[in-house]
């Protein structure tokens, strides 16, 4: 058993994951300001009302094309097995730091899980419905219906996927050790084990045997 | 037209200037009247400087072939055939209808380009205009279009400038046979009425006028020979409203949607005041690295005296 830290994000899954993030924030803000009146002040931050329904689109469709990166680098490790039925019926623990009785899992948890596959439907339908509304280039191609039908898919959308990263923004204030993991991409050999004991365990599998006492069965 | 006579805004939530009282205001198309020379589509064109790119034959007499952002009024022409096997030439001057509720009011987000006058003209301010064609979303007739020039939306203003100041609009001065005329909308409710009783004592039966509750009524009223069925005049809706889509869209779906990712980011903070970030405890920390033994086959057993309880121990 040593103390080295291990490393959970490379450099390039880390540079993808924040040219999203950004791209989320841009595309987000532009937006929420048409979203509603009580928003569109948000325009201005992107030069005024005509810039932001031009700018708009684009961000969108440069953030669904980066976060396919990251679909394709994470989507294996993001299906539900094991213990992740059991961690979800005990949420109610984790949400109160309780551990026990909490099971171990690997390298993502449920709630990252799920977030990861809503994060992939909406995208989908905010890049398929934002193409039927994007007005400059598609829209002559596409029936009234359709379009009405678009706008609103694209404004339920675009809400679930603003809720859906603010919980995901939050876990990362709450779990002290991911942000920095997602930052410089290293986390302890503690952090590791608490949050993603399974994978904690694959990860080391390699590492030469650490005294018996630490060990669980 | 004055500011004070501004009584509906877009994408504005608290409530408009609304002490001025005035008469609404109609424009009356008798499509029994019609012959279809276009001379409203010359005048809208020259008052309102539009001068649309000449387009192409598509083996019908409209002409353009449909509303752009230069052409905001155009006879459509549709031949019918009626009951007794007689054809019928039902033309329809095409354009906006001025509802009194505005589905492009509706559904435009940014505040102040589309506003309602209290006589109850609907205009685009193009200079708040961002282009994105909301408003053609909302708007149950098809009427505004977005210049390719300029990416604004331009639709009939039913020459609220000219209104202003007492005068008729363009298509009503121009026309010839006395098929559209304009003035208060009572009044031209009643000159309708006349028409009807006129149309019905020469046989057309379902003569009516066309001023549709489900938009709220319009500013732009016709009355036709087939009230019974709009849609045969190059499918004038027989019913229109907003669409259900667009009231879900622009309902009370999204301030409760803020509310909720308003109420999410509170949910997340006092989640954290109540509950607390989760830290990796220093008593969780693994023990430090063992340098005695490194690799230990499982069938060599070790027993070393110096360290208590060695020998006992279990295998896990």
């Amino acid at each position: 058993m040593n103390d080295k830290p291990i490393l959970r994000y490379n450099a390039n899954e880390r540079t993808n994951h924040w040219i999203v993030a950004i791209l989320f924030i841009f595309a987000g803000l532009s937006g929420l300001a048409l979203f509603h009146p009580a928003l569109f002040w948000l325009s201005h931050l992107f030069g005024g009302g005509p810039w932001t329904r031009i700018l708009h689109p684009f961000l969108g469709v440069a953030m669904f094309v980066f976060f396919l990166g990251l679909v394709f680098r994470f989507w294996r490790a993001n299906f539900i097995s094991g213990n992740d039925r059991l961690w979800l019926r005990r949420i109610d623990r984790v949400m109160r730091n309780e551990e026990e009785g909490v099971p171990p899992i690997g390298k993502y948890n449920p709630g990252q899980k799920l977030l990861f596959w809503t994060l992939l439907i909406c995208m989908l339908i905010l890049l398929l419905s934002g193409i039927v509304i994007w007005r400059a280039w598609f829209s002559q191609y596409f029936d009234i219906g359709a379009i009405r039908l678009a706008t609103l898919l694209h404004a339920l959308a675009a809400f679930v996927l603003v809720l859906s990263i603010i919980v995901h923004i939050y876990a990362g204030i709450w779990i002290k050790g991911s942000v920095s993991a997602m930052l410089h991409g290293w986390v302890s050999r503690a952090w590791a084990k608490k949050h993603h004991e399974l994978w904690y365990r694959e990860v080391t599998r390699e590492d030469p045997p650490g005294p018996r006492t630490s060990k669980k069965g | 037209m004055a500011s004070q006579d501004i009584i509906a805004r877009s994408a504005t939530t608290t409530p408009p200037p609304s002490i001025r009282q005035q008469e609404e205001v109609a424009k009356l198309i008798d499509t029994t009247k019609c012959i279809g020379c276009k001379a409203c589509q010359v005048a809208c064109s020259e008052w309102n400087e539009l001068r649309d790119e000449v387009g192409h034959s598509y083996g019908t007499y409209d002409n353009p072939h449909d509303l752009s952002a230069e052409t905001w009024t155009l006879m459509r022409f549709t031949e019918h055939e009626n009951t007794d096997g007689n054809l019928e030439w039902l033309i329809r001057k095409d354009g906006c209808m001025h509802c009194a509720d505005p589905g492009c009011l509706k559904a435009c987000p940014s505040p102040g380009a589309i506003i309602k006058h209290a006589n109850g003209i609907v205009d685009f301010n193009q200079d708040h205009c961002i282009g994105c064609g909301y408003c053609i979303t909302g708007c149950p007739f098809n009427i505004p279009r977005i210049s390719q020039k300029d990416h604004k939306a331009y639709k009939c203003t039913l020459c609220s400038d000219r209104v202003a100041v007492g005068l008729e609009p363009a298509c009503v001065k121009t026309c010839p046979t006395g098929a559209i005329v304009f003035g208060s909308k009572e009044d031209m409710k009643e000159h309708a009425a006349e028409r009807i009783v006129d149309l019905k004592s020469r046989g057309f039966d379902n003569a009516g006028l066309y001023d549709p509750d489900g938009v709220g009524g319009t500013h732009v009223m016709y009355v036709l020979h087939h009230a019974d069925s709009p849609k045969l005049y190059a499918g004038l809706p027989d019913q229109p409203v907003i669409s259900p889509l667009v009231g879900l869209w622009k309902g009370v779906s999204k301030p409760l949607a803020l509310l909720a990712m308003g109420a999410a980011v509170l949910a997340g903070f006092f989640h954290y005041v109540r509950i607390g970030p989760q830290r990796v405890e220093e008593d969780e920390h693994p023990a430090p690295p063992d340098t005695s033994v490194h690799v230990v086959d499982p069938a060599v057993h070790v027993f070393d005296p110096g360290q208590p309880g060695a020998q006992g121990e279990e295998r896990p």
